[in-house]
């Protein structure tokens, strides 16, 4: 019997994704384990390995095609023993739409297969032991529920994601979970499972409920039906864009879905979080010697580099961390049934990485030395620019820092990134006179501007943060005890 | 140079062996700490040498009742002597196997009393006991982390103190020089209950007195109530809502005055008394106070994965609050070993941890009762099935008894489930898995169920809860 490869959902919310490249070629030979190909997801590419064994008989869909719909069929296996000239690929939908200007929210793909006759998710046939085309894939991405509360207007269908856990189709859900997400409207492919082996329970349904703590991270990548009822004011049709440029005089760049998560993220922050700004000005002269002094001692290694580089942004992002340890209701993420109040200081970092940014998360920042939190930022950086950060590292958070010194920007604002309730735009140290003591002195300074969700962090207690930042930033051996 | 352990557990109880094996599982360096008995008081003086006795009860109960079985049995009788022998005998074969234990994951064992120097830092004094061959003697130990695994003794309450001749805790009662003529149990949760039943069956005139309105006042009233009945079928004289104000000794004998909850006092005279009024947790001389960890009625406050308001400093099973169980005190242990070795692991859920009661009947349970699920304000539905309607159960001459599900009613969650009868201490654990797995009513009716078996009762009482019972 052959098996169909299908287009995996590597990253929760992914509905389509790049098949960047092939890793085998048809003929060749394929061992569970094995890597198959490179698939580009939201902002990151990663490996796809096989999961059965056979020889690849039929590439279907060749690489560097972007927009693969999850769950398309994109290779056909066959078995041992197997003629793999006869082999054909089992029914499959053709690729899906791949204008990307076409519709920002494209109605579900045609279901790839026909319907199982299951309400309620796949169930427990694995697509590698199909029978037939009926049992062939997963159940199909079905428009689900609108929850009660959901003011979204009926007719706009939501892309059922795809299911995600084992990478081949069967979602490993309990059935008080599956039960309890029916319930409340929730498609269960969209809630990150905590129990063994990613397991969904009944504690992530009620996690995932509306206002609860979310969905799978990153936000997914259209509002979902938990959101609040916003009704974004239409931008003009892509057409009446064009029509304002003369033809010719410019290109279309299709976006990448780094791009459209950033903008779908952006719009969705700034139409729900009510945004309010704080700046504050700290003097660096304390810590820029601290810097040195730790710089100057560190050893050499073999390659004859020194063993860590402190950045003024690692002092930053330290300093924030302790900071909202200091100020714990500042360290908070706001959900419609309740805030979340954070343990520990998780800081989203943003790196601009060609084509977009991404923002890794340095967890329990406050617990770790600069030196640690250099090195982990180094590797991050190094891994976002070849877009190999996993999910999990760019998940979550409870602040995050936007350094923008290092272009001369002196001051600016930061939009939130949720689940963050703050994020922290940070500008040049620049050497300024001051007047200390009645007297004209130089001092370096650097304009911090926290970006506050007033929703979660009032300003009294925004100020309250940023006081204690300042506080570290000024007085940096306080960071070290 | 002090000797360095990455983790050091105090206490080698259930709790605290089985976190040190876990520990060394998990790769780290592990030291237990024992100042008396490998195991603890649930193998040497708890759980274990209780159930020995209560074997010897409940074979005994058989022999008087062999006739109902077509059997002879010439007038049956007991030594005592033997009877606690054999128990002294099962806890030393478990107590050689701790050693062997932890022998078999390299897991050092240091002899004596232990105080925490400060975090990081244990200090250890000579015990009484004599130490197993190859244990570490006293001195200081270096550990990055400490679990405090001390468990727990039995509580005193004034003007009831036990003297060990007269008044009894559970160490007094598991090794009886001769079973006494009448008995006065004070406390009626399971150490209570079992002592009073393994008693009442070699025919201990027998008393219990409980402060709560309920005995097992932890279990659904209405098993509970079923359980009294029992109890009172064979003899035991019950008190609820009443209380022992006071004990006047004799040379061999105690008079006991109870003032019955509604005005009037009784007095009573009994051979011996057992209190068992709880126990309370071992938190003194380990230097909490100087360490500011924070003690809350007897228990170091945790979090869910044991860690103490102190940075390297945990606390895992009776001595971190209730309930206060051995199977949770394991579970705890884990977890926090788990958790420091960055597992993940999810915290303990507390209503997922079943109870047995070993007495005649027995009792077994695991979630909410009927009475705080309608206090939580659930919906829900309730399912019941008797013994009397059970195949094997008629078979094994064993036909009192009764199996009873909660389900909340528009998510068929199981919530709680509660048995009385023959064998349900073995039972229960079906429906623990069913409730761990977050299964609903439906799996539970689709899952086929051995016949004849007593566990058919736990699927019967599930379709009873949704109108479908069969056999009845």
């Amino acid at each position: 019997m052959p098996i169909n490869i299908l287009m995996p959902a590597l990253s929760p919310t992914m509905e389509k994704g790049n098949l960047a490249k092939w890793l085998k070629k048809e003929g060749d030979h394929v061992k569970a384990g094995d890597i198959l190909a490179e698939i580009e997801t939201d902002k990151a590419t990663m490996e796809y390995e096989a999961i059965d064994e056979g020889v690849v008989a039929k590439i279907l869909v060749p690489e560097g095609t972007a927009d693969v719909a999850v769950n398309q069929p994109i290779a056909v296996l066959a078995a041992e023993g197997e003629d793999v000239k006869s082999v054909q690929a089992a029914p499959g939908a053709p690729p899906a739409q791949s204008d990307p200007l076409a519709a920002p929210h494209p109605a579900p793909a045609a279901p790839p297969f026909p319907k199982t006759g299951r309400d309620s998710g796949p169930g427990p046939s694995m697509p590698s032991s199909s029978k037939a085309g009926r049992e062939s894939g997963p159940a199909p991405a079905e428009p689900h529920p609108l929850t009660p509360s959901s003011g979204r207007v009926a007719s706009v269908s939501e892309p059922g994601a795809a299911p995600t856990t084992n990478g081949h189709g069967r979602i490993f859900a309990s059935p008080l979970a599956r039960r309890l997400a029916k319930a409340v409207g929730i498609d269960i492919v969209r809630v990150a499972g905590t129990g063994p082996h990613g397991r969904i329970i009944a504690r992530d349904v009620e996690a995932a409920k509306p206002g609860g703590a979310a969905l799978r991270a990153p936000a997914p990548p259209t509002p979902t039906p938990q959101m609040p009822a916003v009704t974004p004011v239409q931008a003009p049709a892509d057409d009446k864009i064009r029509a304002l440029f003369e033809p010719g005089s410019y290109e279309v760049i299709p976006h990448d879905n780094m791009r459209k998560i950033i903008a779908q993220r952006l719009v969705l922050a700034k139409q729900t979080i009510p945004h309010f700004y704080l700046t504050i000005t700290c003097t660096l002269d304390k810590l820029l010697s601290a810097r040195e002094d730790i710089n100057v001692t560190a050893p050499k290694g073999p390659d004859g580099k020194p063993a860590w580089k402190l950045s003024v942004n690692d002092f930053v992002i330290k300093a924030l961390a302790l900071a909202l340890i200091k100020v714990p209701e500042a360290n908070v993420t706001w959900t419609e049934s309740g805030m979340l109040k954070h343990k520990h200081a998780d800081i989203g970092v943003a790196v601009a990485i060609p084509g977009g940014l991404i923002t890794p998360v340095v967890r329990k920042a406050e617990t770790k030395s600069l030196i640690t939190i250099s090195a982990e930022m180094k590797d991050f950086a190094a891994r976002a620019r070849a877009r190999k950060l996993k999910p999990e590292e760019y998940q979550g958070g409870s602040s995050a820092v936007s350094n923008l010194g290092m272009y001369g920007i002196e001051e600016f604002a930061a939009v939130i990134n949720p689940p963050h309730a703050t994020i922290l735009a940070v500008g040049a140290g620049i050497e300024r006179a001051v007047v200390r003591d009645g007297k004209l002195a130089f001092a370096t300074q650097m304009k911090a501007t926290l970006s506050t969700d007033h929703r979660a962090v009032d300003g009294a207690l925004g100020a309250e943060l940023v006081a204690a930042f300042k506080t570290y930033i000024e007085s940096p051996t306080a960071m070290l005890v | 140079m002090a000797e360095s352990f990455d983790i050091v557990i105090i206490g080698s109880g259930p709790g605290g062996y089985v976190t040190a094996i876990r520990a060394a599982q998990l790769g780290f360096r592990t030291a237990i700490i024992e100042r008396a008995y490998l195991g603890g008081i649930c193998l040497n003086w708890g759980c274990i040498p209780t159930k020995a006795l209560l074997r010897s009860a409940e074979i005994f109960h058989y022999m008087q009742h062999a006739k109902d079985y077509g059997l002879a049995a010439e007038k049956p009788s007991y030594d005592a002597a033997a009877v606690v022998k054999r128990s002294r005998g099962v806890s030393k074969r478990l107590n050689d196997g701790v050693g062997f234990l932890m022998k078999k994951n390299k897991v050092s064992v240091i002899w004596g009393e232990a105080a925490i120097e400060a975090p990081g830092k244990v200090t250890v004094r000579s015990a009484n006991a004599e130490a197993p061959k190859g244990a570490l003697g006293p001195g200081t130990y270096e550990a990055k982390h400490i679990i405090i695994a001390t468990g727990a003794r039995p509580r005193l309450l004034p003007g009831i103190e036990p003297d060990q001749k007269l008044v009894w805790t559970y160490f007094e009662a598991m090794v009886p020089e001769r079973m006494p003529k009448s008995l006065l149990v004070i406390g009626s949760g399971a150490i209570g209950i079992e002592f009073a039943s393994f008693y009442r069956t070699f025919g201990t005139e027998l008393t219990v007195v409980e402060v709560l309105p309920q005995i097992l006042p932890v279990e659904d009233a209405e098993i509970a109530g079923l359980a009294r009945k029992a109890f009172e079928k064979q003899g035991i004289k019950i008190f609820t809502g009443a209380k022992v104000t006071r004990l006047d000794k004799k040379p061999d004998s105690v008079t006991a005055t109870i003032d019955d909850g509604k005005g009037g006092t009784q007095t009573l005279t009994v051979e011996r008394v057992i209190s068992a009024v709880g126990v309370t947790g071992n938190v003194e001389n380990l230097g909490l106070e100087r360490l500011g960890v924070k003690i809350d009625r007897g228990a170091i406050e945790i979090d869910g994965y044991g860690r103490t308001n102190v940075r390297g400093i945990y606390a895992i099973g009776d001595v971190a609050g209730p309930p206060l169980l051995a199977h949770k005190a394991e579970h705890e242990g884990v977890v926090c070993v788990e958790a420091i070795k960055g597992l993940k692991p999810h915290p303990l859920d507390k209503l997922k941890i079943p109870g047995c009661t070993y007495c005649a009947p027995q009792i077994a349970s695991v979630g909410l009762t009927e009475a705080a699920a309608k206090e939580k304000k659930l919906d829900i539905r309730v399912g019941r099935f008797p013994f009397i309607g059970n195949g094997k159960a008629i078979a094994l001459g064993e036909d009192q008894g009764l199996v009873k599900v909660i389900f909340e009613k528009t998510t068929g969650q199981l919530l709680g489930a509660h048995m009385i009868g023959a064998e349900v201490t073995e039972l229960i654990q079906g429906y623990v898995v069913a409730m761990n797995l977050e299964t609903t009513e439906e799996e539970l009716m689709h899952t086929v169920f051995p016949h004849p078996t007593l566990s058919e009762m736990m699927k019967e009482a599930v379709l009873d809860a949704y109108g479908r019972v069969l056999n009845m």
